[in-house]
């Protein structure tokens, strides 16, 4: 049996930690991106902004796109509910009301990551530093997921739990590839110049799969295929479908433990299979971008049945 | 007078409890120990062990200081201290069940009528109720203090909710992990099965008419209450749910929660809300900590509630001077455990005595608690007395004073080795059908030289207590 509450807390727990860790690489990406001379260095910090979906947030505190503002406002800002020290903090606070839900090792890594975390980033970073803090960062993060996945018993908390995980990592990946959508759209620089390599490069780092889609695909990155990995690749662990995957072995496990089958299933079913039986030619046909922000309100609303369902609140 | 020393008494030799320990530490290497030491530290800081101190930020979370020279009392010290407590406890019982129905006690004379009649924590919505088995406080933490050998004395008696149980468990945990080879050398008695008696004793003390083993879950006011990692400690060590006021709810006459499968229901509560926040609707309007109707359910005998509402008059400063009599008058009995002797202000002759000695004693709030609105009059200077004097004449009921006790002492490890500080003792009474004593206790510790102040919020820390399997 577990408390309603309970669950809320291990999902947005998870949800957390999974933020904090995509903005640590997304950051990375962006970093990387910002060094190379022929991109629009303004133009890509405001996308990075953008793709962490803190846009309004962020011209409330800083009014130029630099380096500066936007790691400082993604990494370390109080007031931004999503940046890395707030993402940590909501975290552990969900996951002290839990605690009773967790092993002591899980418990213990995520008191530890906040301990450091929130050390490393009191103060403004030096952007030498930058490179090592966002390694922390994963770090910490991986370590609780360690943690999470060789001692938690597998069950409906443990399912509560990854349904955050994925629910997030899903929303991120959907939100980084509509934010450079235009990039991978067919155009007269079909077979790419060195910006658009750039381009390609950065939005599979910012998901860590600028070395797997080698291994996959082919050496050359080609825009369908970029696009193919991060949505319909199964095997991907941070593609669209892997997250579905995953969310509807969770909740096939739920529902058999509690001998329901809830709404929030079908959502989730039906997501799954339109990202089984579309090809990476389908989804440009119907618009990439039009695509993505479907799949962004399709997880969202999957969220709020799974919220229903299961008595969060 | 020097304080009486637990290990080295003044002018005479090592007390025998402290034999093997001496032995011991005469062979470590004293880097190693100031090393054991930051090891703790970094143990209680990774599992969370904090509370929060009211008054600073919000967000403020701080460790108790723990020091690793153990607290030892030798078995025969400890039976002594068992029986005495049982006796009190016993009583508090009786005296509680008492109040709440015939009020014998008044009749007798023995206890004055407005003392209770007029007091915040006596409870007019519990006049007759019988809780489940009969049992108002299921746990207790009665503290201690020794002045000499054969001298101990009662300060309080915590019948509300005490707190401090889970430092005696990770304190002993923890020096277990430190110390490994100290505990083979010598017998020490487990305090490990707490959680588990804890269960035992909730369970047994169900509501009639629950079939079966109850459904037991621990209530915290939330995870920003200052003990809440006690709190959350005690529900995973007994496997309970731990449950906010929000995520209860009556229905149907029971108490359920609210859970991932719907509203399941729930027979015994460990709460530790306090009774003001405990029932929106009989108590405190404005909470959101409690649960609306749980009192109605309660008088209906569907669900327990531990501790029962309305003990906190079992364990006011103003009732607790008349301990003795309330221990004779049930028991038949001289208290075995005497009382420090207490000035209540609300007398004249009493007043104007403590005026005139302020400097001496010490006085404190009769509803306070942790050592907030305190006065301790030999540390205190000249305006602080004064300024006491104005809010004791104002409202002279509202305090006690006693006497300034030579608190004895325990050594604890300085950077100049080590060094007698001032010590109490809570050990934990759990009571169903039968009062249980776990062999332990929380010892607290002024850090500070000379300081008698042992409160955790003003500076405190505590050791590991060994009783001793002799």
């Amino acid at each position: 049996m577990l408390l309603g509450r309970t669950a809320n807390g291990l999902y947005w727990m998870s949800r957390y930690i999974e933020r904090a860790e995509n903005m640590a690489r997304l950051l990375d990406a962006g970093l990387r991106l910002a060094l190379t001379e022929t991109t629009n260095s303004a133009e890509e910090w405001t996308s990075l902004v953008v793709s962490a979906g803190a846009e309004t947030a962020f011209r409330k505190r800083h009014s130029e796109y630099t380096a500066a503002t936007v790691s400082d406002f993604l990494l370390r800002d109080t007031c931004n509910p999503s940046s890395v020290v707030s993402s940590i903090e909501t975290a552990r606070m969900n996951g002290r009301m839990v605690r009773t839900a967790l092993t002591r090792e899980c418990w213990e890594s995520l008191n530890e990551a906040w301990m450091s975390l929130k050390r490393l980033l009191a103060n403004p970073i030096d952007e030498r530093e930058l490179p090592s803090v966002l390694d922390a960062i994963k770090r910490d993060t991986a370590l609780f997921r360690g943690a999470f996945t060789g001692t938690m018993l597998r069950n409906e908390i443990y399912n509560f739990a990854s349904l955050g995980t994925l629910v997030e990592r899903a929303d991120n990946t959907a939100r980084i590839l509509d934010v450079k959508y235009y990039v991978l759209l067919p155009s007269v620089h079909w077979v790419g110049s060195s910006l658009d390599n750039y381009q390609w490069e950065s939005i599979l780092r910012s998901v860590s799969a600028h070395r797997s889609y080698r291994w996959v695909y082919e050496v050359d990155y080609k825009p369908t295929l970029i696009a193919d990995y991060l949505i319909l690749n199964p095997r991907m662990p941070r593609s669209l479908a892997f997250c579905y995957r995953g969310i509807v072995e969770d909740l096939r496990q739920l529902s058999e433990d509690y001998g329901v089958h809830h709404p929030s299933y079908d959502i989730a079913l039906k997501v799954l299979k339109g990202l089984q039986v579309s090809s990476i030619k389908d989804v440009f046909d119907y618009g990439l971008h039009e695509y993505l922000e479907g799949f962004i309100d399709d997880n969202a609303r999957f969220s709020q049945a799974v919220a229903e369902n299961y008595r969060f609140i | 007078m020097p304080a009486f020393d637990e290990m080295r008494p003044e002018n005479s030799g090592l007390r025998q409890p402290y034999q093997k320990y001496q032995a011991w530490i005469d062979e470590q290497d004293p880097a190693r120990l100031t090393e054991k030491m930051q090891d703790a530290e970094r143990v209680f800081r990774r599992t969370g062990i904090t509370f929060a101190v009211y008054g600073e930020d919000a967000a403020a979370e701080r460790l108790i200081p723990f020091d690793i020279v153990p607290r030892i009392l030798s078995g025969q010290e400890w039976r002594r201290l068992m029986q005495g407590i049982e006796q009190r406890v016993q009583a508090l019982n009786a005296f509680l069940d008492d109040i709440y129905h015939r009020q014998e006690i008044i009749k007798a004379g023995r206890v004055p009528r407005e003392l209770i009649a007029n007091n915040e924590a006596f409870l007019p919505e519990m006049i007759g109720v019988r809780p489940p088995g009969g049992v108002y406080t299921h746990i207790i933490g009665t503290d201690i203090v020794r002045t000499a050998e054969d001298e101990f004395f009662v300060l309080e008696d915590n019948a509300r909710t005490p707190s401090g149980v889970s430092y005696m468990l990770e304190n002993r945990e923890t020096m277990m992990q430190l110390f490994p080879e100290l505990f083979q050398r010598i017998k020490v008695r487990p305090v490990a099965n707490y959680p588990q008696l804890l269960r035992q004793s909730l369970a047994a003390v169900k509501p009639e008419g629950c079939e079966g083993s109850p459904r037991i879950a621990v209530l915290t006011p939330g995870s920003f209450n200052s003990a809440y990692f006690e709190h959350a400690f005690l529900a995973d060590q007994m496997g309970v749910e731990l449950v906010e006021g929000q995520d209860l709810r009556v229905i149907d006459g029971h108490v359920a929660m609210r859970t991932t499968q719907g509203y399941k229901r729930i027979d015994v509560l460990y709460r530790r809300v306090d009774d003001a926040f405990l029932d929106p609707m009989t108590f405190r309007p404005d909470s959101a900590l409690g649960v609306p109707g749980i009192m109605d359910v309660y008088r209906a005998g569907k669900i327990t509630i531990a501790n029962a509402p309305g003990t906190g008059i079992a364990d006011d400063k103003a009732i607790y001077s008349y301990m003795p009599e309330i221990i004779e008058f049930y028991t038949g009995r001289k208290a075995l455990l005497p009382n420090i002797e207490t000035y209540r202000c609300s007398e004249p002759s009493s007043l104007s005595y403590v005026l005139d000695h302020l400097h001496e004693l010490v006085v404190k709030e009769v509803h306070g608690s942790g050592g907030y609105g305190m006065l301790v009059g030999p540390a205190s200077s000249k305006k602080e007395r004064e300024a006491f004097a104005d809010k004791l004449k104002a409202k002279p009921s509202n305090y006690i004073a006693q006497p300034t006790l030579s608190l004895s002492t325990c050594p604890i490890l300085t950077e100049a080795g080590l060094a007698p500080r001032h010590v109490d003792l809570r050990p934990f009474v759990l009571v169903s059908d039968r009062i249980q004593i776990v062999p332990g206790g929380l010892t607290r510790v002024a850090l500070k030289e000379g300081s008698l102040v042992v409160n955790s919020s003003q500076g405190g820390g505590t050791k590991d207590t060994w009783i001793l399997d002799d």
